[in-house]
């Protein structure tokens, strides 16, 4: 209707034919937009894949920690429970890194640092550190959650007996945090499963390397003889069966990380 | 003679129509985290009534593992929806719209005659300004719910950070069903939502888009969804 040799002036237009013309195009515009959140969508969706979803998304989950860090803090606590709350026995859910038979006995963790010869250290000497209990609401990436009992020692006091984990290679200190990697890196001994914490959710008063559940010794299961207990994370970092710790720079890898979670996946 | 009526601001178009790509993907992808651990269901005594979800219903809509996928969708696309209701909600209150949407005094007596009159069983519907009483309780509650889907969002993604806000939301598996329930809310919104806007005819749905609805005569019987 537009396309009239002799397009009236605006102030001929009568009222109604003013009316199509505003209606038509924000039709047009209308149907022209819808079209936009389907071209986000293919265009994400075509972007090259880092670690199992399109790099903007990976960008954005990132930015998610950037921002999520600026409210973290060390004195924020997962809520604790009474000891009789815990279930017994706790669930398991995975096996990766441990379809090895574990030999206890004279078992030891390996410490990496950059630069440094690797060190070992016994569980029968981690256990001369401060014992804590820690009674709390493990959640699951699935989304359940189960009220759960641990002990163990602290991942801080470790550091800071022996002395780990500072790039200037001075035992580590709460006024000196800059001095810290901003990464500590844990495995399995067969390696087959591994999780990258950073440091201020590694030295979290809750974070625990744990011998102990409901009282008791871990089992096999559950990650004997040492476990990683980091309330801060989802359980997915919770790594059972540690066999060796390293301190870095960089990102460790990061099994579920790998395949398309959130690297960060702090609570 | 045609009569103009200016019905919804432009800034209140685009929130609209903003949202709904926004609210699919959050809907779409928190039903793919879901699927991880999805025992909801309502039952009285030991039957089922209704099971969140069949299988069937994951498989027709090929919801199974996707759980990292779903999460990295939704914890990208939490801030669109955030910022486009916070937009919204402020937009509302500060422009004096809210005058024409939140429930007034009658709402909650003159709502049921709406839904008398919807049904066929009243003849007559309650005089009304830009919506009726039912729409004033309806689009007040989806802006209360969106506030609500935040929270307990936060709540269960930052339990240990925000666990105050856990706590307020009563804790974190309470808030977990909560986000569902109101997720479930909106699909419930949206199926009533299209239905009344479909009998309400073409030229009230225009109107979500020009901005303007055209009366043929001063006769003010529809019900605009």
């Amino acid at each position: 209707m537009t396309l009239l040799k002799h397009k009236p002036l605006r102030e001929e237009l009568t009222s109604d034919q003013q009316l199509r013309r505003t209606t038509l195009k924000a039709m047009l515009g209308f149907g022209v937009a819808s079209l936009v959140p389907f071209g986000i969508w293919q265009w994400v969706k075509s972007q090259p894949q880092v670690n199992g979803i399109p790099a903007p998304l990976r960008t954005l989950l990132n930015t998610n920690e950037k921002i999520a860090n600026v409210y973290f803090s060390p004195t924020h606590l997962a809520p604790t429970y009474p000891a009789n709350r815990a279930a017994n026995p706790p669930r398991t859910n995975g096996m990766d890194g441990l379809h090895t038979p574990v030999v206890q006995d004279g078992y030891q963790l390996t410490i990496e640092q950059p630069g440094r010869k690797p060190m070992t250290v016994s569980i029968d000497d981690l256990k001369k550190l401060p014992k804590h209990d820690l009674i709390f609401d493990f959640k699951c990436v699935e989304g359940w959650s189960q009220i759960q009992h641990w002990g163990g020692v602290k991942f801080a006091d470790f550091v800071a007996k022996y002395g780990l984990g500072t790039r200037s290679g001075n035992a580590p200190s709460a006024n000196n945090l800059d001095d810290f990697y901003k990464y500590v890196g844990m495995e399995t001994p067969d390696g087959g499963y591994y999780v990258g914490l950073d440091m201020p959710s590694a030295l979290h008063p809750q974070t625990m390397l744990a011998f102990e559940m409901n009282g008791n010794p871990i089992t096999p299961a559950h990650g004997a003889p040492i476990r990683l207990i980091i309330p801060v994370k989802y359980g997915v970092k919770n790594l059972k069966r540690i066999g060796t710790i390293r301190f870095a720079d960089e990102r460790p890898r990061d099994f579920w990380a790998e395949r398309g979670y959130d690297y960060h996946v702090g609570l | 003679m045609p009569r103009i009526v200016h019905k919804h601001p432009l800034a209140i178009r685009w929130f609209h129509w903003i949202n709904f790509p926004i609210l699919f993907v959050m809907i779409w992808s928190g039903l793919l985290i879901y699927w991880a651990y999805d025992p909801y269901k309502i039952q009285v005594g030991n039957t089922v009534l209704l099971q969140f979800f069949p299988d069937s219903f994951y498989k027709a809509l090929g919801v199974p593992f996707q759980l990292a996928k779903g999460q990295s969708w939704h914890f990208v696309f939490q801030w669109l929806f955030i910022l486009n209701g916070l937009l919204y909600i402020g937009y509302t209150f500060i422009s004096g719209e809210w005058r024409l949407l939140l429930p007034n005094r009658h709402s909650f007596r003159e709502a049921w005659l709406v839904v008398l009159h919807d049904l066929h069983i009243r003849k007559t519907a309650p005089p009304q300004t830009k919506y009726n009483a039912a729409q004033r309780i309806a689009y007040s509650a989806i802006m209360v719910m969106g506030v609500g889907s935040a929270l307990t969002g936060y709540a269960i993604y930052k339990p240990t950070q925000l666990n105050w806000l856990t706590w307020l939301m009563g804790g974190y598996e309470t808030a977990r069903v909560l986000h569902f329930a109101l997720t479930i809310g909106y699909v419930l919104f949206f199926g009533i939502h299209i239905f009344q806007v479909i009998l309400a005819g073409w030229h009230n749905f225009q109107s979500m888009i020009t901005g303007f609805e055209k009366k043929d005569d001063l006769t003010e019987t529809q019900t605009p969804a």
